[in-house]
């Protein structure tokens, strides 16, 4: 086994990468808007088909298709919210969660109607491709989300901190009256930071698609883990996100490979339990 | 004299109508059939395609002029969507009884299957499996179930058998084995009949790994194979799980001899032609049309033209639906009493299927047995046993 | 006019009864399992206002320790009533105990109890004592002693008298001190424990008796369809399903749960028979959702007072 703990150490690391691009999304819809955003998971994998359409009707390859990804989900998040979300709930929390399950229950069944429940994979020219790491060699494709995730999670802090628009997001986040007051609308905010949450989305579908696969159900794969991240990380705080992310793949997967991988599983939830009972703020949380 | 109609005349009058062809009569009623499906929900999947396969039996059979010793009464199939939930199933089983039907097909997964065929029991009516392996729904001693597949006992049993026979043919380059199983009812149940059964045929297993559902990643477990250098994967695996295990076996470089699964979920059509490099010479231990038949071409066709792949859940839908109607016609009735007791006494056979005259002992068919299956060039073909044939095994793989 | 309401509910419940349709009386029987559910929810969630979406925990242990206590210690299923109630309220107590010390609540205690759940649901498909993912099968031996019915109308009636239970334990809530106590400790903690409300005991209770209830829906469930597996017993839609038919029926009210669990089974159940192709119903349900959430905050229930 001691062998195997080095290159699943790695294995965990590179892994947490990808999960990492899924938690950016969500904590920062939590940081803005107070909810936990139950729709994530079918808007995964809303993406992912878009990806998957994009990849095998117009033959575009999913890294090129990235910035489209984005654009696209960035208006599908923000007019998901405009239109439905914000509309339908009020801006009242309870509200919002059960409208967010609302539309995640729409989206999943629409696209049984539409692609039935097949499961749905492509194979890329570097699907193949693995670079070697000295322990363990590794899919590049992994290394490649990997490095983006961290980048996004740069870019995202710096445009929240050094944007205006990502002063304002903040501002309506802590004080919506007083935003309100210096003349920001609280709701077009909100809508921005849902379509940005929601285009990380977009980002993370393109990455994962080579090494993964597509079905309805494929949102419900990472949907609890991503909350997990999140709340293990601080909700709100990117590098949060990032050092969840990273924790949460390695405990997995060194779980995996100690506890078996059926019983390893059971590792997340309780080092989730864990940081809720001992710091129920997370790592990087400000408050509760 | 009498002044009444004669007891002569009588007769002939009602000979004339037992005579009289069916334009005059009324087309006779229609007979319902319960469909029991899971079309939403985690089994979504293959629940759609047995669905599929039971409808396209009822308009086969239905366009070859319907349940013959009925008057050609049709076939008239209520559909029903049990999500994945057992409950449902069995509520489902209810309001279909309610509306008429004289029997089921379903379920194909065997949670849904033990609590539908539980309450058409309280029916007595008769319900034909499609999909579902667990020995425990024919087992339990409900008169009203029957299947017409083979049960996971009896699959594994076949397989081991002729993983022996391609494995001695080739000089018996197999002698370990690793077994990766999803850790729900259908994998588990698999892995430990395997597991107690690969000895048998002079194959050491290394280890049986036991994986949860949804994995997402399988690095861990491949590293582990490599390590273990066993000459066989055999994975017990629904869909997803199914891909990403064989693609991170090809990504890692792992040197095996073959990969054999048994009743794999993901191994089909759509793998093949999505994934060529991963899917080329994996066998999976299976059940498929008898490539030998006749019809065989325009079986799978009449699936391709509905635009969907072919697969094996289609053929467990369709033929479970063929077995009932067949009952029906035996029975001259869809009276259940009647058809119950054909069914327990059928001997319903297809040369589509590769299985012979069915025989049935408590519900369950004697005669039931799969194929070994490969993918060779983005097609499946029968590689065992041989009367089935289609094409030769490549066994070992050749080295990468 | 305030007894109509209730009144037209009885007779509903008694509707099935009357007629010789197994087909209504397992719809009936599916409903009235929602409600009882969602009411028990409702107990913690509603009055409490302790979002939970791990309630399947307490389901499943339910579930689970009627199944296990006659396959594997022979004894006798009605005898799982008792013993799954205190199971759930014992699970209950301690979930509640651990996580509201750690000052867990809103979002918090929502993903840490559906976090319990699912390691519950993890832990059951893994160990031998479930028999894991295999699942447990409940022989079936069909005879009143055993716990196992010919006619849905029995469990239905149980189902019922569960419902009827915990209408009453809500009810209550609505009379008593604990239930005024506990409404104080939702709206405002701190106002609460200056009035001398001991907090956490209060929030830990509401939990427990909500968790007891929630185990007798569990037992009830092995002990009608005789197959139980941790999907079954500890999956997420489970803790969504409650959670959802107490918040639209309206979250701390005595009769909302009942009235969500009716219109989503009509609506569920209704639109399945009419329009047979896979995913729409459930899509029509989503959308019935939104609709409820945008034209009806606060739930069904609120529509008597408006």
């Amino acid at each position: 086994m001691l062998d195997l703990l080095l290159p699943s150490l790695l294995n965990g690391v590179l892994t947490g990468g990808v999960y990492v691009l899924l938690a950016l999304g969500l904590t920062l819809i939590y940081g803005v808007l107070h909810i936990v955003n139950f729709a994530h998971g079918s808007l995964l994998m809303v993406a992912m088909f878009g990806a998957w359409l994009l990849a095998t009707q117009a033959g575009i390859d999913p890294y090129y298709a990235l910035p489209l990804m984005i654009a696209a989900m960035f208006a599908f998040g923000w007019l998901l919210y405009a239109g439905v979300i914000g509309r339908v709930s009020r801006g009242e929390d309870r509200s919002i969660l059960l409208a967010t399950l609302g539309v995640s229950i729409v989206l999943d069944n629409l696209a049984l109607v539409l692609f039935t429940g097949d499961t749905r994979t492509i194979e890329t020219p570097y699907s193949f491709d693995m670079v070697d790491l000295g322990v363990v060699s590794v899919p590049t494709a992994k290394l490649i989300s990997f490095g983006f995730a961290l980048a996004l999670a740069a870019v995202l802090w710096a445009f929240m901190m050094l944007t205006d628009t990502g002063r304002a997001i903040r501002a309506v986040a802590r004080e919506p009256d007083g935003a309100r007051l210096v003349g920001i609308r609280p709701q077009r905010m909100f809508a921005l930071a849902y379509g940005i949450g929601v285009a990380c989305l977009g980002a993370a579908a393109c990455l994962l698609l080579p090494s993964f696969y597509v079905s309805p159900g494929v949102g419900n794969v990472f949907v609890l883990l991503a909350f997990t991240i999140v709340v293990l990380g601080g909700m709100g705080s990117f590098a949060g996100a990032v050092v969840g992310g990273l924790l949460i793949g390695v405990t997995d997967s060194v779980g995996g490979l100690y506890l078996g991988e059926s019983l390893g599983a059971i590792c997340v939830p309780l080092v989730f339990i864990a940081v809720l009972l001992l710091k129920p703020t997370g790592l990087f949380g400000a408050r509760a | 004299m009498s002044v009444g109609p004669t007891r002569r005349m009588i007769v002939a009058a009602g000979a004339a109508t037992l005579a009289m062809p069916a334009i005059l009569r009324a087309q006779p009623a229609a007979v319902k059939v319960g469909l029991i499906h899971p079309v939403t929900g985690a089994l979504a999947y293959g629940g759609q395609l047995c669905r599929l396969g039971g409808q396209t039996a009822i308009e086969d059979i239905n366009a070859a002029g319907g349940i013959k010793s009925m008057g050609g009464a049709k076939l008239d199939a209520l559909l029903g969507d049990a999500q994945g939930r057992p409950d449902i199933g069995a509520s489902l089983v209810d309001q279909m009884s309610e509306q008429g039907a004289a029997g089921f097909t379903g379920c194909f997964a065997s949670p849904i299957a033990l609590a539908a065929t539980q309450a058409a029991a309280k029916y007595n009516l008769p319900f034909c499996i499609d999909s579902g392996l667990a020995d425990s729904i024919t087992a339990r001693g409900l008169k009203n179930v029957f299947r017409l597949f083979p049960t996971a006992s009896a699959i594994t049993t076949d397989a081991m058998a002729a993983l022996d026979a391609i494995n001695k043919k080739a000089g018996s380059p197999a002698k370990t084995a690793i077994i990766v199983h999803e850790d729900g009812e259908f994998g588990t149940g698999t892995a430990k009949l395997l597991g107690a059964k690969l000895e048998t045929i002079g194959i050491r297993l290394i280890e049986t790994i036991p994986h949860a559902t949804p994995t997402r990643d399988f690095s861990n477990i491949v590293l582990r194979i490599k390590a273990a250098k066993p000459d066989l994967v055999i994975p017990s695996d629904y869909n997803n799980e199914y891909v990403l295990l064989a693609r991170t076996l090809v990504q890692q470089k792992v040197d095996l001899a073959s990969i054999f699964s048994v009743a794999g979920g993901g191994f089909n059509l759509r793998f093949a032609k999505e994934q060529p490099t991963i899917a080329e010479n994996i066998i999976d231990f299976n059940h498929w049309y008898n490539p030998r038949s006749p019809r065989a071409a325009t079986f799978r066709k009449r699936f391709e033209d509905k635009g969907t792949v072919f697969s094996w859940e289609l053929l467990f839908g369709y033929f479970a639906m063929r077995f009932l109607a067949d009952a029906m016609e035996r029975a001259g009735s869809a009276d259940k009493e009647k058809v119950v007791e054909a069914l327990s006494t059928s001997t319903f056979n297809d040369d589509l299927l590769t299985y012979g005259p069915t025989k049935i002992v408590d519900g369950q068919n004697q005669n039931a047995h799969a194929t070994a299956l490969q993918i060779q060039q983005g097609d499946i073909h029968v590689v065992y046993p041989e009367q089935y044939s289609d094409a030769t095994v490549v066994f070992p793989r050749p080295k990468a | 006019m305030r007894y109509a309401l209730p009144a037209a509910l009885v007779v509903l419940a008694l509707v099935p009864f009357a007629l010789d349709s197994q087909f209504l009386v397992n719809l009936a029987m599916l409903t009235a399992v929602s409600a009882a559910l969602g009411q028990a929810w409702n107990i913690a969630g509603g009055f409490g206002g302790l979002t939970s979406f791990g309630h399947a925990a307490f389901f499943g242990f339910g579930a689970y320790g009627a199944a296990i206590l006659q396959t594997r210690y022979g004894v006798n299923p009605w005898l799982g009533l008792p013993l799954g109630a205190l199971l759930g309220a014992v699970v209950g107590a301690l979930v509640g105990w651990a996580s509201f010390r750690a000052g867990l609540r809103g979002s918090y205690f929502a993903l840490a109890t559906l976090a319990i759940a699912e390691a519950f649901r993890i832990l059951a498909n893994s160990i031998d004592f479930t028999r894991a993912g295999l699942g447990i099968l409940v022989p079936l031996r069909v005879d009143p002693a055993n716990f196992q019915f010919a006619d849905r109308r029995a469990p239905y009636a149980l189902a019922l008298a569960l419902v009827a239970l915990s209408v009453a334990v809500a009810s209550w809530m609505t009379r008593s001190r604990f239930g005024a106590q506990l409404v104080a400790v939702r709206e405002n903690e701190d106002a609460a424990r200056a009035l001398g409300v001991k907090v956490l005991r209060t929030k830990v209770l509401a939990l427990s008796i909500s968790g007891s209830l929630t185990a007798l829906g569990g037992v009830l469930y092995t002990q009608t369809y005789l197959y139980i597996d941790p999907n079954i017993a500890f999956g997420l839609e489970r803790s969504v399903e409650m959670l959802l038919v107490a918040m639209i029926g309206g979250a701390g009210t005595v009769l909302g749960p009942v009235l969500g669990a009716i219109v989503l089974h009509l609506v569920a159940d209704t639109s399945r028979t009419l329009i047979n192709m896979p995913g729409f119903a459930p899509m029509l349900y989503g959308v019935v959702l939104l609709l409820i959430v945008g034209f009806l905050p606060g739930g069904i229930a609120r529509l008597r007072r408006a």
